[in-house]
């Protein structure tokens, strides 16, 4: 045994690590991105695991797959939104017989700290009929993480760890214990199980829906379904799950008597368990980090003559994270007065592209050029230049997902809308926006593409783009796109002009370009400058 | 003994650095430690802000409830105010009086610090100034450091051999500027204790 400080993301990696993994895939993402950044530290120093960033979510769960149909053990992790990407993998890994244990974590971001939506990953885990683990503090990330190889193999399915931001970025003390070796590579006994034409898939599914109930026995008796009942108070009982636990906790001491209560962490639910909670108590008070997923659960549609109180209900907030203070009123407790109130104009700081941002300059570019119009339309994605939508830039008009920017300058172009621009990164780009732009070169949309390449993924913190910044013109020409239409330039406050002017010319030309704007992001320029000096 | 505290400041200010210098102080000292970051998006150029909990019990969340924290410690004006509904009625306000600049609707500076300063038990510090004197205007976090550092559950040298040991490899000089910074720091915070 010994201590680490790590954060909730590096207890999941050194779980993984000790584990025994062979190989670890993602796709940078906040607030998982520290998963990857720790392991591929460790695989520096250690020679292993194998710690990779992929080019999307997809592949790097595709990745982990193949790991696991070899035998060894694997994990993949990404945000919430990723496992959209990585969807399709992901709900028919489901089906086959994993073979070495493979683990996907993914972290859900309640509140929108740096994401789109605060989709709850749960009920992926629930649709794809799988065990899922959700840790409250650092130990259980490490411990769960460990465990959650162990139930892959027993299962044959892959197991997911539910992280949330304000765990997988806090840090603490976490005791950690020895290495499990790797599995031994050893090939799918029976590949049929992994075949999934629908012959094989029938049986595949079948064995699926057979095992749920060993997966619910297993739940049943999970440490970390905990159920303490007190015998002498029936008004009201508590469930909890994720970091729920805490904030409630943090406020027992001042509930008396003490509620029963169950913390719930491992699914599927714990059925048995929260009806032993429910036959004890007049009320039942469910309090969960994210979507009310067990509260659904519990609730039905049919009348049932126990009241729940909830998010359903709007007893806790259905919307943001839960906080110590904002579960208090549901438990009967006052409302800690905020006694510094400031009487003061505060004005927001936003997030902003940093001063010399080369972004900054391509928009004031592209603002140049659209002057010219009387209505424009400017797609834009994911990424730190997602903030040109803020002032002084106002320079894009919608961040979906990623690689929506190409795809829907298509769609609006075959509606009949003129000039059309998409901005997308680099590494956006490689991750989603190469399909669509084929579907544009099938049918030469009259729209401008124009690729802000910085040279890495900023916004999570300057990680390589899986292919560097030379390759993307021979992508781009690779795929169709008339060369006559395909520039490559710097942006610079000293070309603003120029290039404005050949964006003016590419949106007026009938048809298809693309104009991949280059120089390296600021940051990641300051520290290759450092590494540089260094070596 | 339970000591929450709020670290507060812009993206790329030392935020992070402060948090760490005291955790990692306050686990040496055998204390429990949960300190709760901001990363990704609003790193870039916006308000950041750390949650740093210490105590001799094991500690559940990782958030600070309202109206609990005994210091709020701001490497910003303007950012010393944001989180104020976390302190305490006792709670310590301390920061640096040198504004960052990077929004067009920044308040009028003499304003808000005279705000500040009507506030109880609140400190400010022309923390740049007095780092420039210690040798480096980047040691300004290691000057708010030193004037929380009286007020913490942690002894003084248990922090002053951490700003060594992280400052190590950038030589003694760094070294040097940073534990001096820490001093002169240090020393204002004791007025502060005193009035």
């Amino acid at each position: 045994m010994s201590e680490m400080v790590l954060l909730g993301d590096e207890a999941v990696a050194m779980g993984a690590i000790h584990a025994g993994i062979t190989a670890a895939y993602a796709y940078p993402g906040t607030p998982s991105t520290e998963i990857m950044e720790f392991l591929i530290r460790y695989s520096q120093k250690n020679k292993k695991p194998v710690a990779q960033w992929c080019a999307n979510e997809k592949t790097a769960y595709e990745g982990a797959l193949g790991v696991s149909f070899a035998g060894r053990r694997a994990m993949v992790s990404m945000k919430h939104v990723g496992l959209n990407v990585a969807a399709d993998p992901f709900m028919n890994s489901a089906i086959v017989n994993i073979h070495g244990g493979l683990v996907v974590v993914v972290a859900d971001d309640p509140g929108m700290h740096s994401s789109q939506n605060e989709q709850d990953s749960r009920y992926f885990a629930d649709f794809a009929r799988i065990i899922c683990l959700e840790p409250t503090n650092q130990q259980e990330a490490y411990e769960m993480t460990k465990e959650a190889f162990e139930l892959s193999e027993r299962f044959h399915i892959p197991v997911m760890i539910r992280l949330v931001t304000r765990l997988a970025h806090s840090r603490a003390v976490v005791q950690v214990d020895g290495q499990r070796e790797e599995n031994p590579l050893q090939k799918v006994p029976d590949p049929n199980s992994w075949i999934l034409l629908p012959s094989n898939a029938k049986k595949q599914w079948h064995e699926l829906l057979e095992i749920q109930k060993e997966m619910e026995k297993h739940s049943e008796s999970s440490n970390y379904n905990t159920l303490e009942l007190n015998p002498d108070f029936k008004e009201f009982g508590v469930i909890t799950t994720g970091l729920a636990r805490n904030y409630y906790l943090e406020n027992l001491p001042e509930l008396t008597p003490k509620p029963s209560h169950l913390h719930i962490s491992h699914y599927p639910i714990p059925v048995e368990k929260v009806r032993a909670l429910a036959n004890h108590v007049k009320k039942l008070i469910i309090l969960e980090e994210g979507y009310p997923f067990v509260e659904r659960f519990i609730r039905g549609i049919l009348p049932i003559p126990l009241e729940i109180q909830g998010k359903i209900t709007g007893e806790v907030p259905a919307e943001g994270e839960l906080t110590p203070d904002n579960i208090r009123p549901v438990l009967g407790l006052k409302v800690r007065e905020r006694k510094g109130v400031v009487h003061f104009n505060l004005p927001n700081r936003p997030p902003q592209l940093c001063p010399g941002c080369p972004h900054a300059d391509t928009f004031m570019s592209l603002k140049k050029a659209m002057a010219e119009f009387q209505k424009t339309m400017v797609t834009s994605d994911i990424g730190c230049y997602t903030l040109g939508a803020l002032p002084p830039y106002n320079a894009i008009e919608s961040t979906v997902n990623m690689g929506a920017s190409v795809g829907m300058a298509k769609g609006a172009a075959d509606a009949g809308f003129y000039p059309v621009v998409a901005v997308i990164g680099d590494s956006t780009f490689l991750h989603s926006g190469v399909t669509p732009l084929m579907d544009a070169v099938a049918h030469n949309t009259n729209m401008t593409l124009i690729i802000l390449d910085n040279e890495t993924v900023g916004m999570t913190g300057g990680q390589p783009t899986i292919l560097p910044y030379s390759r993307l013109k021979d992508v781009v020409l690779g795929i169709g796109v008339d060369p006559a239409h395909v520039h490559v330039v710097t942006t610079h406050r000293k070309f603003i002009d120029q290039n404005a002017q050949l964006f003016l010319d590419e949106i007026k030309y009938n048809g298809l370009s693309v104009v991949i704007a280059v120089r390296e992001c600021v940051e990641t320029a300051k520290r290759h400058k450092k590494e540089q000096k260094k070596a | 003994m339970k000591y929450d505290m709020i670290i507060a400041g812009v993206g790329g200010q030392g935020v992070l650095s402060v948090a760490a210098i005291i955790a990692s102080s306050a686990m040496k000292e055998g204390l429990y430690v949960k300190q709760s970051e901001v990363h990704g998006m609003s790193q870039r150029g916006g308000a950041v802000y750390a949650n740093l909990r210490l105590s001799d019990q094991p500690i559940y969340s990782d958030l600070i409830a309202d109206g609990t924290a005994s210091m709020i410690l701001s490497m910003e004006p303007l950012e010393s105010l944001r989180y104020l509904h976390y302190l305490k009625d006792d709670g310590y306000l301390i920061t640096s009086e040198n504004p960052e600049l990077n929004i067009p609707d920044y308040p009028d500076l003499n304003e808000l610090l005279q705000k500040i300063r009507s506030l109880p038990n609140a400190l400010t510090i022309d923390a740049h100034k007095l780092a420039m004197e210690a040798g480096s205007g980047r040691a300004t976090n290691m000057v708010l450091a030193g004037a929380a550092s009286h007020f913490l559950p942690i002894k003084p040298e248990t922090m002053k051999n951490f700003i060594k040991e992280i400052f190590a490899r950038k030589g003694d000089k760094v070294v040097d500027i940073n534990l001096k910074a820490f001093a002169m720091g240090r020393k204002l915070g004791e007025q502060l204790l005193k009035s």
